[in-house]
């Protein structure tokens, strides 16, 4: 009897992992957005602009040159804006210390118009190619030593982010699109500092790529993760499940026997 | 307050004061039969079981050479909550560990259910020696006194003490091998005039141009690289590493030296105030350089100063220019001591 009247719940959890689970490896498998080259058309353009007016001018101003509440546009290239929209940082809900990632609100042709745009008024980072992209002959080695060089201070060495001053993260990289971390790269986004091509080449960007991939494809060799956060869980999980353990055994030791 | 008159045990004395009533230190109450003791029955299943547990024990010892042996140390096994896991290592420290645990559980379990379990009060003897034997040793320290005759032979007595006085001079002397002192190493680093700032990692030049508006660049000496000696290269990165950051030139409040930067380009030690720590989380939308170990915050748009946390002092600017190629260059070294404090800096 008992069996059976739990068995509802047990069903229930049963298909809510499930669905969870399908749901954590769609979104994975959905979060790989190739990049495509944007050829930008003066009709595009004219439809950035429209866009532009109506869903950014009111922070960055009528003419992209900002104002108190948004910095100026000019000159910060497509991949800037292309980060910021196609993440979901942009529009922001409110101004504040940092755009926090939303629901992606324009389509894949409104961003790339809305690029274009951006781009028209000065120069600036481009949106990278699928060539700039490709990691297959980096240098993982040397990826690694430029990650831990240029990177690891605020994204932490494994990656997954860690906090500024007055409220500001560095965002993990384990979710990241290699296209949106180059953006962030070469368009220094918030707080970030930029890293363009001049001082950091493609070459070295690649490698840093391959080896964030190597960093998202990671799979914990030595059992749970504990949330990768360093000594803190590992030292909390060993006082709490380990001197637990300890202590239920020292327990049964002094117990007397019936 | 009510005393437990059926206790049978006497109270035991204090400071030489027979206690009448009191309550038990050690109530040790009816001595209660375990069922071992009661019934054969029971007492034959401890037996089993502690028999098992040695049995399982032998088992899970040889099983955990055999995973040992036979296991691939590549293979990996997906284990609930642990998740997925060498299974070589996985087996071996399992089995091992249980084969461990299962021979001191069975000891314990034995014990516990099968050997007497009497309950016996022993009385702790006292912690100092009898007079007697007190007296005797003050006897014999003064018969030894006596007998070497140190008071008489005055000679003898003269040169132990000089032995004995000189004896800690060699410690002193080979203790002072532990130095030479640190000289001008604190205060020094290899950037001098017209050394080349290369990229770290990559050791690449730098030209001015190239370095756009919140660049971030983490950089070192090119002269670095002639250091052979892997502790000497080591010890001269941890002192000369930099951090390159180009500020518009109009945000630039103060710097340390007049004309320091290069066109808004600005050197900043790497090595953190405090306690040394390499900083490079830099923010550059506020200009301040953030250490993670203990959150100073330095201001690089003003001079390198501590706008928060535990460090006294400000990040050490290193003055720069370029070359004729338009490479930046150093244009001296620090004029002050890069890194913690110590004691000499004054």
């Amino acid at each position: 009897m008992a069996l059976s009247r739990r068995h509802p719940a047990v069903l229930a959890t049963v298909i809510g992992v499930a669905l969870g689970t399908m749901g954590a490896a769609y979104a994975a498998i959905d979060s790989g957005t190739k990049p495509k080259a944007v050829v930008a058309s003066q009709t595009q353009v004219e439809e950035g602009k429209a866009l532009y007016l109506e869903g950014c001018s009111s922070c960055h101003g009528l003419a992209a040159q900002g104002s108190e509440v948004g910095p100026s546009l000019i000159g910060v290239g497509a991949a800037a804006v292309d980060f910021q929209v196609s993440s979901g940082r942009m529009p922001m809900a409110a101004p504040g210390i940092q755009a926090a990632k939303r629901k992606v609100q324009y389509s894949e042709n409104e961003i790339a118009a809305l690029a274009a745009y951006v781009a028209s008024l000065g120069p600036g980072p481009a949106i990278p190619t699928a060539e700039m992209l490709n990691t297959s002959g980096a240098d993982l080695a040397l990826g690694g030593e430029l990650f831990r060089t240029n990177c690891s201070q605020c994204h932490s060495v494994s990656g997954r982010g860690g906090a500024l001053s007055e409220g500001g993260i560095a965002p993990s990289l384990l979710q990241s699109s290699p296209k949106v971390i180059y953006e962030a790269m070469v368009s220094g986004p918030a707080n970030m500092p930029v890293f363009s091509d001049k001082t950091l080449p493609v070459q070295d960007k690649q490698a840093i790529l391959a080896y964030i991939e190597e960093l998202q494809a990671n799979k914990n060799p030595g059992g749970n993760g504990l949330g990768r956060l360093g000594p803190v869980t590992e030292g909390l999980f060993i006082w709490i499940a380990g001197l637990g353990v300890l202590l239920g055994v020292a327990v049964w030791i002094g117990a007397k026997a019936k | 307050m009510s005393h437990d008159h059926n206790s049978v045990e006497p109270f035991g004395a204090k400071d030489g004061v027979d206690v009448v009533s009191g309550v038990p230190v050690f109530p040790m109450g009816e001595h209660q039969l375990r069922k071992a003791d009661l019934d054969p029955k029971a007492a034959k299943r401890a037996e089993i079981q502690v028999a098992s547990m040695f049995g399982l024990s032998a088992l899970s010892i040889v099983g955990s050479i055999i995973s040992y042996i036979k296991v691939p140390n590549e293979s990996l096994v997906s284990v609930p909550v642990i998740g997925t896991v060498n299974a070589n290592h996985v087996s071996v420290g399992t089995l091992f560990g249980l084969g461990i645990f299962l021979i001191g559980a069975g000891a314990i379990h034995w014990a516990k259910k099968l050997m007497p379990d009497d309950e016996i009060v022993q009385e702790r003897h006292p912690l100092t020696s009898e007079q007697s034997e007190r007296d005797e040793v003050a006897e014999i320290f003064k018969r030894g006194k006596a007998e070497s005759g140190i008071s008489e032979y005055k000679i003898i007595r003269r040169t132990l003490l000089g032995a004995l006085s000189l004896f800690p001079l060699p410690l002193l002397v080979f203790l002072r091998d532990l130095g030479p002192m640190p000289g001008t190493k604190l205060r020094e680093t290899i950037w001098k005039e017209g050394i080349h700032i290369v990229t770290d990692a990559t050791y690449r030049k730098i030209k001015a141009a190239d370095i756009q508006i919140g660049s971030l660049i983490n950089a070192v000496p090119d002269n670095l690289l002639d250091i052979e000696h892997e502790d000497e290269n080591l010890n001269e990165r941890g002192k000369a590493s930099i951090i390159l950051v180009r500020l518009d030139p109009a945000d630039i409040v103060s710097q340390q030296g007049e004309g320091w930067d290069y066109q808004g380009i600005v050197a900043y030690s790497k090595i953190c105030t405090h306690v040394g720590c390499p900083i490079s989380l830099y923010q550059q939308r506020t200009h301040h350089l953030l250490c993670p170990c203990h959150q100073s915050t330095f201001d690089l748009s003003d001079s390198g100063n501590v706008v928060f946390g535990p460090a006294a002092r400000r990040m050490p600017q290193l003055p720069i220019t370029v070359d004729s190629e338009g490479y930046l260059v150093a244009k001296s070294g620090f004029q002050e001591p890069i890194g913690p404090s110590f004691w000499e800096r004054g």
